[in-house]
């Protein structure tokens, strides 16, 4: 399925994730990673870790809702695999970023913004890893797409 | 304050990743889909992301402390190790399957798709039962689960 190049509206999306990452060290001193912020709001801690996490992750779920009052439309979301995939891949991302200590916004954008040695090689290892298995999804084994 | 500050970071964040495209799958794959139907937009994504991460990270970090804490608190970690090396390349193999990574996943639960929350659930299962194993398995040799501060 083919989808359209937008260049401005992801940079800008981009510049927000960034706004984000900025705002978080300025006010908490915490890297805004994704999966830190899910892996420390559901594992026991103390309250105070476990509140502002929460409280973020709060925050991310409100944010469709608010773009659908502000323009009408949700944001656009089309699965192209079939439900038993996405059980695999939850699982497998769920393993991955537990081992890998990070994701696309701890290592991709917080990491790479403090240039981390781990995380720049998590991140060249991940996008090869993800182009790699697309492509032979895709065009190996020829999954419809 | 610290809980205002931190739902307001969360929607900034959510905001962006929903006008980025990095919450739609679709998009996600055809990035990494250079040999068919590519659609670059996800660099430009990445690109806005890390230009004003760094240079507001330069900035910021050369304060002596947080507005709302006494500290900062970075990752400490510099080795580059298997661990970390394999859980990329995993997260990787999960991210080219269905095109959902943490970020581009919880916004989008927001949106009441019910594949995003499938998705959500079974990564959750999955962090969880690999802490699990890890705390199992580290209780008898090396190192205790990465640099996720507890």
């Amino acid at each position: 399925m083919a989808t359209n190049f937008t260049p401005f509206i992801s940079l800008f999306g981009g510049a927000l994730i960034g706004l984000a990452a900025v705002l978080i060290m300025l006010t908490l001193g915490r890297v805004m990673g994704a999966t830190g912020i899910l892996t420390g709001a559901i594992v026991p801690g103390s309250f105070q870790e476990r509140a502002w996490r929460i409280a973020a992750l709060i925050g991310m779920l409100s944010a469709p809702g608010l773009l659908y009052l502000m323009t009408g439309t949700w944001p656009e979301i089309s699965i192209v695999v079939s439900t038993p995939m996405i059980i695999i891949s939850g699982l497998i991302v769920g393993a991955g970023v537990t081992l890998g200590s990070g994701c696309t916004s701890g290592h991709g954008v917080c990491g790479l913004a403090r240039l981390s040695r781990r995380s720049i090689v998590a991140v060249v290892l991940f996008m090869l890893s993800a182009l790699s298995t697309v492509f032979i999804m895709r065009h190996i084994l020829g999954e419809a797409s | 304050m610290r809980l205002a500050v931190a739902y307001l970071v969360g929607l900034i964040f959510g905001v962006g990743i929903s006008l980025s495209g990095m919450s739609n799958p679709a998009k996600v794959l055809n990035f990494f889909d250079v040999a068919g139907s590519w659609d670059p937009s996800l660099g430009f994504v990445m690109g806005g992301a890390v230009l004003i991460s760094f240079f507001g990270y330069r900035s910021v970090l050369s304060r002596s402390q947080p507005l709302f804490e006494p500290s900062f608190s970075l990752p400490t970690r510099t080795n580059v190790d298997m661990r970390l090396a394999s859980g990329a390349l995993i997260f990787g193999i999960g991210w080219g399957l269905a095109g959902f990574c943490p970020g581009g996943a919880l916004p989008a639960v927001g949106t009441g798709n019910k594949s995003v929350l499938l998705f959500v659930l079974t990564m959750t299962a999955g962090i969880i039962i690999t802490r699990q194993l890890d705390s199992h398995f580290s209780s008898k040799s090396h190192t205790p689960l990465g640099s996720i501060k507890r």
